[in-house]
């Protein structure tokens, strides 16, 4: 016991004081903490596994990748708490933007590090209908209709509801020529058909499914597709509207404590990994859209093509998007008090 | 988090009432010094200190920002349906739990072992769980939700609802503090109370209910402490509609969501004083009714 404590302060002495010494320390076993957000738990235990090759092939090292799952909000908190996460891949990049500004342990200009604003892979917002599609619902507008109702998360608690809310915004902005007044008020007739506001993606997926609350359940569409998968494609139907947000949950090195932790080489190349055909084929499996037009040829043919807005060009970013719709007394907040009227 | 203190503070008033270690006196028990120090250490690490965090964290607000926080019409509008609910929840948990107690301590019946570990299946279970049973029990399409739901009530995603989530996590407070009173509580006194001519009613009226009203209150009180906070339970059955069926506890969360730490604690300072205010009346009350009773 005695003995293994030495070698771990030895170890430890060894990677502060000589952190170019990484290729000496090769054959020690390395240790990566990703901080990630709910859905992706299955996605990362697969990806980990084949980097973890890949990096024993590359360098002869073992790299084992923990892993964090929680609400994309939670766990940024939890990081700017002092978790020290080695990378985040979380699904906003507001709740990174958080961490650059509060925890301050990555960089301002993050999301420009690596390629498609630091998004290796991508969702989009989606329907999902009662088998048959018995309501005929096909496209935003029709979620405003008297006979519908639609369920989807709070987005004053849940990253993901959010998404769902800009891409509403977006559609309703694109049909009436860029009015903000229309949109708004698109969005408080459509906030009028929501009769539960769960607090997260998770609980909205479970009242659509297993109360039986609602005619169409706004989701990611990778959500959809898993949820379809697991409870029964007979049950189900998803509907890409005609037109919707890209939805990019982004991933970032955690600079500072990778420093500290000596682990920035593994966590930048465990990030760049995403990237490559191999990762992005496993993102496809779990149905996330892969980015990039050349990925997205090898890979996203099975995904319906749908044109998408990104929050960059319709919103002006994350950090805007947000204090303008969900911050207290946004336009959600606004309109969620109209609506209830 | 209110539990502990409420529970604990009883407990320290009692140390320090009897303490003879206050004053010059010797002590009739040994090791009084040194179990007051731990007492008193172990609340100041568990309970002060995170509580006083709060305040230094609300006070960074300033007074308007505070104001404006706790005053906002939906925080209004979530402290009075987390403390109606709460309240609604401890009063049927004052009665039905006293006659849980009550069943449980006078009649012997087969399965009593069985429904007496029931009662603590609520305090054992992860409240998420909690949530999610009651919620298909209780929506539109669950087993109970279904029996309501043709004459027009809806239970799941409404006040009603979130009364009866609280009420569920709350009944074993109740049950488990009468639970000893009644029984210690001796059968001669009935049997006394009727020789002298008194009927069931006024038995239980006059002559059981003032004995056990202490503990009664008490497990109210804590039923009640325990709803007020409660989140995990409630979040699912809720149905979460700003200003209809949004809890405080839900409140918070949102404003951590939008890193608001400050509006956050500042909800949760007031929350605390609420609870506080209402746990102190009850605390009056009980010493009213221990007065009364002896």
């Amino acid at each position: 016991m005695n003995t293994l404590k030495r070698i771990a302060q030895l170890a430890l002495g060894i990677a502060l004081i000589a952190p170019s010494a990484e290729k000496a320390a090769a054959q020690e076993k390395v240790t990566l903490l990703n901080v990630s957000y709910d859905p992706t738990r299955e996605l990362y235990k697969d990806i980990n596994a084949a980097f973890a090759r890949e990096w024993k092939r590359r360098t002869g090292q073992d790299v084992e990748i923990r892993q964090s799952h929680g609400g994309s909000g939670a766990q940024a908190r939890a990081v700017i708490d002092g978790l020290e996460a080695d990378v985040v891949t979380l699904g906003l990049a507001y709740d990174i933007d958080e961490i650059a500004q509060r925890g301050r342990t990555l960089p301002a200009d993050w999301q420009k590090k690596l390629p498609h604003n630091s998004t290796p892979f991508a969702s989009t917002i989606a329907f999902v209908v009662r088998k048959g599609n018995p309501k005929h619902v096909r496209d935003w507008n029709d979620l405003l209709r008297e006979d519908v109702q639609v369920i989807t998360p709070n987005p004053k608690t849940s990253g993901g509801a959010r998404w769902n809310y800009l891409a509403a915004w977006g559609y309703a902005l694109r049909q009436n020529k860029g009015s903000e007044t229309a949109a708004r008020d698109f969005i408080s007739r459509l906030y009028k058909n929501v009769p539960v506001l769960d607090a997260g993606a998770r609980g909205s997926t479970t009242t659509f499914t297993e109360r039986g609350i609602g005619d169409v359940l706004i989701a990611w569409e990778n959500e959809a597709l898993l949820a379809t998968k697991q409870l029964g494609p007979d049950k189900y139907d998803i509907i890409i509207p005609s037109v919707s947000i890209l939805a990019e949950p982004p991933v970032a090195v955690n600079e500072t404590v990778a420093a500290k932790h000596g682990t920035t080489k593994v966590a930048r190349a465990y990030l760049e990994y995403l990237y490559t055909d191999s990762a992005q084929a496993i993102a496809a499996k779990h149905f996330f859209r892969p980015t990039g037009p050349r990925s997205l040829a090898r890979f996203g043919n099975e995904f319906p093509k749908v044109p998408q807005f990104t929050v960059d060009q319709l919103f002006g970013g994350w950090a805007k998007a947000q204090k303008t719709h969900f911050s207290d007394g946004g336009v959600f907040d606004q309109v969620y008090s109209v609506s209830q009227k | 988090m209110t539990t502990p203190s409420i529970a604990s503070s009883s407990r320290v008033e009692s140390v320090r009432g009897r303490s003879p270690a206050r004053g010059s006196g010797r002590s009739v028990l040994p090791g009084v010094r040194l179990t007051l120090g731990f007492t008193v250490a172990y609340l100041v690490v568990l309970v002060l200190v995170p509580l006083s965090t709060l305040f230094v964290r609300t006070a960074r607000l300033g007074w308007a920002g505070f104001w404006d926080a706790v005053t906002a019409p939906r925080a209004l509008a979530a402290y009075e349906l987390s403390v109606g609910a709460s309240i609604v929840a401890a009063l049927v948990n004052g009665v039905f739990g006293l006659l849980v107690a009550w069943v449980l301590t006078r009649y012997r019946f087969a399965g009593r072992a069985i429904a007496d570990a029931l009662v603590d299946l609520a305090f054992a279970l992860p409240t998420a769980v909690a949530g999610v049973a009651l919620t298909t029990l209780y929506s539109q399409n669950g087993l109970i939700g279904a029996l309501f739901a043709p004459h027009g009530i809806r239970i799941a995603f409404t006040p009603l609802g979130i009364a009866v989530a609280l009420t569920f996590i709350g009944l074993p407070f109740v049950v488990r503090s009468v639970q000893p009173v009644l029984e210690t509580l001796p059968r001669e006194i009935e049997e006394a109370a009727a020789t002298l001519g008194a009927d069931r009613w006024q038995t239980f009226r006059r002559v059981i209910l003032p004995a056990l009203a202490p503990a009664l209150v008490a497990g109210m009180s804590l039923s009640f402490a325990r709803a007020i906070g409660e989140y995990g339970s409630v979040v699912f059955i809720s149905g979460n509609m700003p200003g209809r069926t949004e809890i405080a506890p839900l409140l918070i969360m949102s404003k951590l969501e939008q890193y608001d730490y400050g509006g956050a604690t500042a909800i949760a300072v007031a929350m605390l004083l609420t609870s506080a205010l209402i746990l102190v009346s009850a605390g009056l009350i009980q010493r009213r009714a221990a007065r009364h009773a002896a």
